[in-house]
This record gives C-alpha cells, structure tokens and sequence, in this order.
C-alpha cells in the first residue's frame, strides 16, 4: 500500500500534475480549461459504502457559435493510483481448471471512474483517445515480460477490461457531465466501496468539434482513517506486534468465553 | 450494515459474517473442532481474498481451540510433553509451510492448491470417518460392544527408534512419527488456515494409539499453538490477518459453540461422528464442483498489492 502510494507521487513529481500522456498536437485555440472539486481528500470510514464526487468547471475563452451548436465536448475522468495487474486465463487440464497463461500489465490504475457529455467514442476519432489514453476501451494496457508472439494480447487485454468493468472499479457514465450555465459544467464520477486507497488524479478533458483543446488534472487523496487507518498502519509498520496482538485478542475471547460458560 | 475490513480492504456485511462465524462456533462446539476447515473456504466463497482468509482462519482458530483447551487442563487431560514433542514438528512444518503459500501465491497457483488440498484431505478423512461410525452404528444396534482396537497393541510405528517415555498418556513411543505428525499439520495450517485437528485426533489414535481421554486435549493444545504461530508470521510477512474481520468471527463463534456443545452432548459419539463425515464429505464436494465445472469466467484479474 505505502509502495503503492509512493510510486504514485514519485510519477506526479517527475510529470506534474498536467501529465496527459503523448497529447495530440494542440492547434492555436483560445479555450482554456478550469476545474475545481470540493474536498482534496475522501475519507474511508468503516461503514463507507462508495461515494459519488462532483467536479465543476470552466471553459474560458470559448467561441460563441461553437459553443451554440454543442460542439464543446468534455470528458472527465478519475483515475485510481496505478499498480501492475495480472490477467490470468484459466484451462481444462485433466477435468480440473487451472490458471495457465497469464500476462502482466504495467502501472494500470486500480480504478477508473469515467463522465462524459456524451459517449466518448463520438467525440473525437478513437486513434486520438488511444493516445491519450482516454476511456476504458482506450487505456494504455503495455504488458511486461515475455509475451510470446503476442497474438493473444488483444485477448487478455479484453479480459482485463471486462474483468475490471464487471467488479465495479472501472465505470463509465457517457451522460455524467453536464452543462450547467453555458460555460460552466458539472461532472460527476462515482468511488466504488472498494475504491483503492492512494493518490487518485482528476483528469478533465475539453474536445472542440472532435479536436483535443486542452486538459486540466487535479490530485485527489483516498485515505483510510480512524480506526481503519491505525489498524493499517499498525499492520505494516510493527507487524510483529500487530500479528502478536492479534493471537492476544484470539486468547483472551477465547479465555472470557470459557469463563463466561463454564459448565462445571 | 457494513463494515470496512481494513486490511482485506472491502467493505462487508456484518451480519453475514456475524452468521458465517455462529454456524461455524456452533458446529465446532458440535463436533469438537476448531472449524478452520470450515471458515477459510466460506470466507473464500464470500469474496475475502485467500491470503488474508488463510492468515485470519488461523486466528480464530486460536480463539476457538483456547475455551477448549482451557477445560481439558482443569480436568488434567493434557499430555504437555507429548504436546510438546508434536508442537517442534508443528513450528517447523509452519514455518515451511508459510514459504510454500508465498511461493503459490507469487506462481498464481495459490487458490488452486488451496482448493486440491481441501477436496484430496476433506475427502480422504471424510470418507474414512463415514465408513468408521457407519459399522459402529450398525455394532451399536447390533448391541455388540465397540471394538476399537486399544492402545497395547502395537503396529510399525511403535518398531520405530528414538523412542521417549510420555508418562501422562502412559506410552513409550518414538518421536519420529509424533514429530512428523506434527510437521505435516503445521503445513496443513500456514497453508490451509486449518487447525488440523480433524486430522491430528484419528491420526493420534489409531495410528499413534494413544489413549483417548488425553487425545483431544493434546491436540488442542498444540493446535493454540502453531495457529497462533501461524498468525504471527502470516502477519509478519504476508500482513494478510485482519484484526476486525477476526474478532467479528471470534465474538460470534464463541457464543455459537457454546449452543453446539449443548447440541452435541444430546448425540451419541458414533451419530456425531457420522454427521461430522457428513458434513466434512460435503464441505469436500463443494470445492471439488468448483474445480470441475466450466468458471463463469476464464480470466481472474489480480493486482500486485494484495490478491492471490
């Protein structure tokens, strides 16, 4: 977890908070994008169930027309810290299933939580959100170690998106962002229960008549805390007395019980 | 209502695990168990990845096995050199078992041999145990006296050197077959989340033939032990036991138990034995289903943090 959290400040140190990977060149736009949310942190109490988080922005600069005809486009995205993840495919072997293959993608976040105006696949031509690695179908999946010939790439790399889709932790709502006054908008992504603790990033993202304009991403923390965060914290840090105190609680219900119901 | 398990990282429903914890206790103080071949794969079945249900079934069962414990030392019924013999073998046989999980885990082949394990023991002790109680039945009714072969009566273990005199259970045994005994269970119980005293009792009886007022008491004993063991290293190098979790299935199997024994002590020993090869035999088939039958779906995502 502490590893975890690390990489992903290392990554905001070195690339900046800005750090929209391989942006398609942008053209002489006036537009400029703001986005604000209402807390940097969300906290995760024991009885968290998932939350829902609603980011506001703007669009400076924009044109009139442009922004009559609905051509402004905006997609927001919350990306979880980023972790290596492992796809393994299962096969008959002698009656029983058993994992065989498996392949490794690099640093993929570990929840993504997408909002758009509307499907993403109509607001810019899909070579461009492969770029930069907008959406689910769309995300970076580079794998690690050998892989073969790599004809089966494209089928794990499906496996891993349908798998991450079907638990809930990638999501994707084309109707989550909405124009509130003629500039300003409104987005909002949804934190699953098990919403991975770390530095999340808030990505926005302004398309002008399916042309990337500009980007704008803020730093979001998921923390665990009370009691949650001491329990966490005391098991990664003295894990030997955590584990010791552990057996101690073991005995003494044990022992209070035997007390309690004694028999004889 | 939910509760957040903070190491197993998701959110859970407290009364389903208030529930899997009582019916556990309860069939434990049934049977005399300690129930961790129960409670690791309901905790599996219930989305709690494996390597945190291994390490918290181990905890549990130390709280489980300590009432017990507790009353057979008043009565005296506890062998502690003999226990102690099996307890080397058993931190041992942890310790080694403890690196086969990490290396499972690391290989991806970790649930699999979890579940094999399961079916091939659940199945083999089941099995026996049926066909144990089944002919006692059938002699019960037959108002014949229970022929259990008595201690005395010696087989290859007993030709075996190294031989050390236990005076409480009134036997003069090698402690080769103890201490490997010992050493498999403790395997059993860094891999398995089990106390293995399924295992431990029979072996202990017909195979050490060693008398059985201080059989359940031993086992007891040195199963406090090696969980506990197990615990502490789980935490240490997997820091995969979840404290709540634990204490939520503690709280309730204890109280559980309580109802069980009651239960049990209404029931004739062979009748115990057989509903408990029942139950084990199904525990077995269940996991030997998920093995077989197509998975809904071939491909399991699993980040490098926690998972299997």
């Amino acid at each position: 977890m502490r590893a975890r959290i690390l990489i992903a400040s290392l990554l905001f140190g070195f690339a900046g908070f800005v750090s929209t990977p391989v942006l398609a060149e942008p053209g002489d736009f006036t537009e400029k994008l703001d986005i604000g949310i209402s807390t940097d942190e969300i906290a995760i109490t024991s009885d968290f169930r998932g939350a829902d988080l609603t980011i506001f922005g703007a669009i400076d600069g924009f044109d009139q027309n442009i922004l009559a005809q609905g051509k402004y486009n905006i997609v927001v995205a919350l990306e979880g810290p980023k972790d290596n993840a492992t796809v393994r495919k299962k096969e008959r072997v002698f009656g029983i299933w058993i994992n065989t293959k498996s392949m490794t993608f690099e640093l993929v976040p570990e929840s993504y939580s997408l909002s758009s105006t509307r499907d993403i696949d109509t607001i810019a031509p899909p070579g461009d959100m492969n770029n930069m690695s907008i959406g689910v179908d769309h995300m970076r999946l580079t794998p690690t170690g050998y892989i073969g010939d790599g004809s089966n790439l494209a089928e794990f790399r499906d496996a891993f998106r349908r798998a991450r889709e079907i638990s809930g932790v990638y999501q994707r709502d084309p109707g989550g962002v909405q124009f509130i006054s003629s500039s300003l908008f409104k987005a909002s992504v949804r934190l699953p229960a098990d919403v991975p603790n770390g530095v999340h990033v808030v990505r926005a993202y302004l398309f002008r008549d399916g042309m990337f304009v500009a980007a704008k991403a803020l730093p979001l923390r998921v923390v665990k805390t009370g009691i949650e965060q001491a329990i966490t914290r005391a098991a990664h840090e003295s894990p030997f007395v955590y584990g010791v105190l552990a057996v101690l609680l073991a005995v003494i219900t044990g022992w209070i019980a035997s007390i309690v119901f004694r028999r004889d | 209502m939910t509760v957040y398990l903070p190491i197993a990282e998701l959110s859970v429903n407290i009364f389903i695990i208030l529930g899997m914890g009582a019916a556990v206790g309860f069939l434990s103080g049934m049977f005399g168990v300690g129930g961790g071949f129960l409670i690791t794969p309901l905790l599996i079945f219930y989305n709690i990845p494996p390597v945190v249900a291994v390490a918290t079934g181990a905890n549990q069962v130390v709280a489980s096995s300590i009432s017990g414990a507790i009353t057979h030392f008043r009565r005296g019924t506890i062998d502690i050199k003999l226990g102690t013999v099996l307890l080397c073998g058993g931190l041992a046989g942890a310790t080694v078992g403890v690196w086969i999980f990490s290396f499972l885990r690391r290989v991806g082949q970790l649930d699999l041999v979890i579940s094999l394990m399961y079916v091939l023991l659940l199945g083999t002790v089941g099995t026996l145990m049926l066909i144990e109680s089944v002919s006692a039945l059938r002699k019960a009714s037959k108002n014949q006296a229970d022929a259990l072969r008595r201690p005395g009566q010696h087989n290859w273990v007993h030709r075996l050197p190294l031989k050390m005199r236990f005076k409480k259970s009134k036997i003069y045994l090698s402690v080769i077959p103890v201490v490997s005994l010992g050493f498999g269970i403790g395997i059993l119980t860094s891999v398995m989340g089990v106390g293995g005293g399924f295992i431990m009792v029979p072996a202990m009886i017909y195979l050490l033939r060693i008398p059985t007022n201080v059989v359940i008491g031993t086992s007891l004993f040195q199963i406090i032990f090696v969980s506990a063991y197990t615990v502490i290293v789980q935490a240490s190098a997997n820091y995969s036991v979840d404290i709540v979790l634990a204490f939520v299935l503690m709280i309730a199997g204890v109280i559980g138990a309580q109802y069980g024994v009651r239960v049990g002590q209404r029931l004739r020993g062979e009748q115990l034995r057989a509903l408990l090869a029942l139950l084990v035999l199904a525990v077995g088939l269940r996991l030997a289903v998920e093995l077989v039958i197509p998975p809904k779906e071939i491909y399991t995502v699993v980040s490098a943090g926690l998972g299997f």
